[in-house]
């Protein structure tokens, strides 16, 4: 059974049609990189999925059903994304507790105090920061309630758009362990974005190369140990990334 | 720990905690301002004098005395009395329930009336934010007063005409600012994160659109409320609103202006209350905007 499936998708902006062709599979369970660098399409391609760019021809599917063009209730509860800017993902006046509440209110879920506490603990936040404001937060922390707010329906799937693009080297790691210890507990599926080619060794099993709107490879991570790319544009990624020594201490 | 300790907190441990803590925190700050004090002394003044105008007149508003016309501020008649030697005093005093019910129900009227047209025409864009904006600025063409003054016509002069009137004329002000204010977030994240979670549009609107808005929009209304003090008294002033013999304070200065050369009383102290109640309320509109500014509660 495949989690995600886009078969020949393209994506367009108005006029602009910024990714051409897409297809790629990932199974359920497995953790699915998109990597390439800036405006390369890779972002469009999460949004597309999540109904957020409605502008698309192609097939794709989530958990073997059909996605529609805008977002609706019961794909909510099977996929769930978390964006790149933990300071622009959160509602400016709305504490901790309400954030967390929300998706449950919006699907009539009931036990709301429980579960926003049991998820706070999951996502390792202390139960003190349950009534702050996002402005009382750090950006890791908030990057923590993004994340629990993205597991409140228990979804299967889950989008991340660079979750950790936007905070400190540190805290980075903190959020990627975060992640991959909620994916071996809960049994999720990722398809993560990023242009951090150690985040993609850490964090994932297969990625795809995009360059230019198209995927130009779909290969496994340890070809970031042997550089055992085939495309050209790959090999040159790789070989730029290599060579940059501030991303070889990243993990 | 003392109460005040438990209000400031920092990690309440419930949702009443919390909310308690802000609005002292929000309470102190205002109270920090010495001219929103002052604002607020003035408005909480208003209320009490609304609330408690027979007890604080002296006489009837409508008690006539035409032995005693005309006669100047003296210790018997504070404010004097005008050309049918009614109480000055007991008229503004009366006067008071009457503005207060003209700037709260245009508020109720007015405020959530703009406030939503401006948020939907802002968050949907497209046709409904030319239509809804194209309504707003045919509104906003038009004058305030000469609005107002259209509409009365047509409804018939009296106080609840001119409240509708002002409301009609008030709210395309408070679209605008809700539209401009709900274009800059309506492509954030989190309005993203919100409809990825299966949220309506009508959830959207009400529940996270709208409280980004309401403060901005507080302020403005509070800062507005001197506007629609004197637009009620002009139309009362021109005759077209409150009617003989209600003491409105427009139409109260419109029959003193008669004497205003030798009994300049019967002008000038209506005159005073309305000066005074929208400073209050300017006062207190300024304070407000510097408490409920999110970028200064992000440092307290």
């Amino acid at each position: 059974m495949s989690a995600i499936s886009l078969k020949n998708v393209d994506i367009s902006y108005g006029d602009v049609r910024v990714v051409q062709g897409a297809s790629f599979e990932v199974a359920e369970g497995e953790s699915f990189a998109l990597v390439g660098e800036s405006g390369s399409g890779k972002s469009t391609v999460l949004k597309a999925i999540a109904g957020l760019a409605p502008d698309w021809t192609g097939e794709i599917s989530v958990l073997d059903s059909p996605r529609s063009h805008r977002p609706d209730r019961s794909f909510a509860s099977r996929c769930q994304m978390v964006f790149q800017d933990p300071y622009g993902s959160l509602h400016p006046r709305k504490t901790v507790d309400t954030t967390l509440a929300e998706p449950l209110a919006i699907n009539g879920i009931g036990k709301r105090d429980a579960k926003v506490i049991e998820m706070l603990a999951a996502v390792g936040l202390d139960r003190r920061f349950r009534f702050r404001f996002p402005h009382q937060l750090s950006g890791g922390q908030r990057q923590r309630v993004a994340i629990a707010r993205a597991l409140m329906l228990e979804p299967r799937v889950m989008l991340l758009d660079e979750p950790t693009s936007a905070l400190d080297v540190s805290v980075q790691a903190e959020i990627l362990n975060l992640l991959k210890r909620l994916r071996r507990e809960q049994g999720l599926t990722y398809l993560m974005v990023t242009h951090n080619l150690p985040v993609v060794s850490f964090m994932c099993d297969r990625m795809a190369v995009m360059n230019k709107g198209r995927i130009v490879e779909i290969a496994p991570s340890s070809a970031l140990h042997d550089g055992s790319f085939t495309d050209a544009y790959a090999r040159e990624l790789y070989a730029a990334s290599g060579g940059n020594p501030d991303r070889k201490d990243m993990p | 720990m003392t109460a005040r300790d438990w209000l400031l907190d920092d990690s309440p441990a419930s949702r009443l905690q919390a909310n308690l803590g802000r609005a002292w925190r929000m309470g102190t700050t205002l109270l920090r301002n010495p001219l929103a004090v002052v604002g607020a002394a003035i408005i909480l003044g208003l209320i009490l004098t609304a609330a408690f105008a027979p007890w604080i007149a002296p006489e009837t508003p409508f008690g006539q005395d035409l032995a005693n016309r005309l006669q100047p501020p003296s210790p018997q008649h504070w404010m004097g009395t005008d050309e049918l030697g009614r109480d000055i005093f007991s008229r503004v005093v009366y006067g008071s329930r009457i503005t207060l019910m003209i700037v709260s129900l245009v508020a109720v009227i007015s405020a959530p009336l703009g406030l939503i047209v401006g948020a939907v025409a802002g968050y949907f864009g497209g046709w409904p934010d030319r239509l809804l904006m194209g309504v707003t600025d045919v509104f906003l063409s038009m004058p305030k007063l000469i609005l107002a003054l259209a509409f009365v016509a047509a409804l018939g002069p009296g106080i609840e005409n001119a409240i509708i009137a002002i409301a009609i004329t008030a709210w395309p002000a408070y679209a605008r600012i809700a539209r401009a204010e709900t274009m800059t977030f309506r492509n954030s994240e989190f309005i993203s994160a919100v409809r990825l979670l299966g949220a309506s549009h009508g959830r959207i609107i009400f529940r996270h659109v709208l409280p980004l808005c309401t403060s901005s929009m507080i302020v403005r209304v509070t800062l507005d409320m001197a506007g629609i003090i004197l637009t009620a008294a002009g139309l009362g002033f021109l005759g077209l609103g409150a009617q003989p013999p209600m003491p409105e304070w427009g139409a109260m200065i419109s029959r003193g202006r008669s004497f205003i050369l030798d009994q300049w009383w019967v002008a000038t102290m209506p005159g005073f209350a309305i000066i005074l109640v929208s400073l209050g309320f300017s006062l207190l509109g300024d304070g407000l905007r510097d408490v409920l500014d999110p970028k200064q509660a992000g440092e307290r």
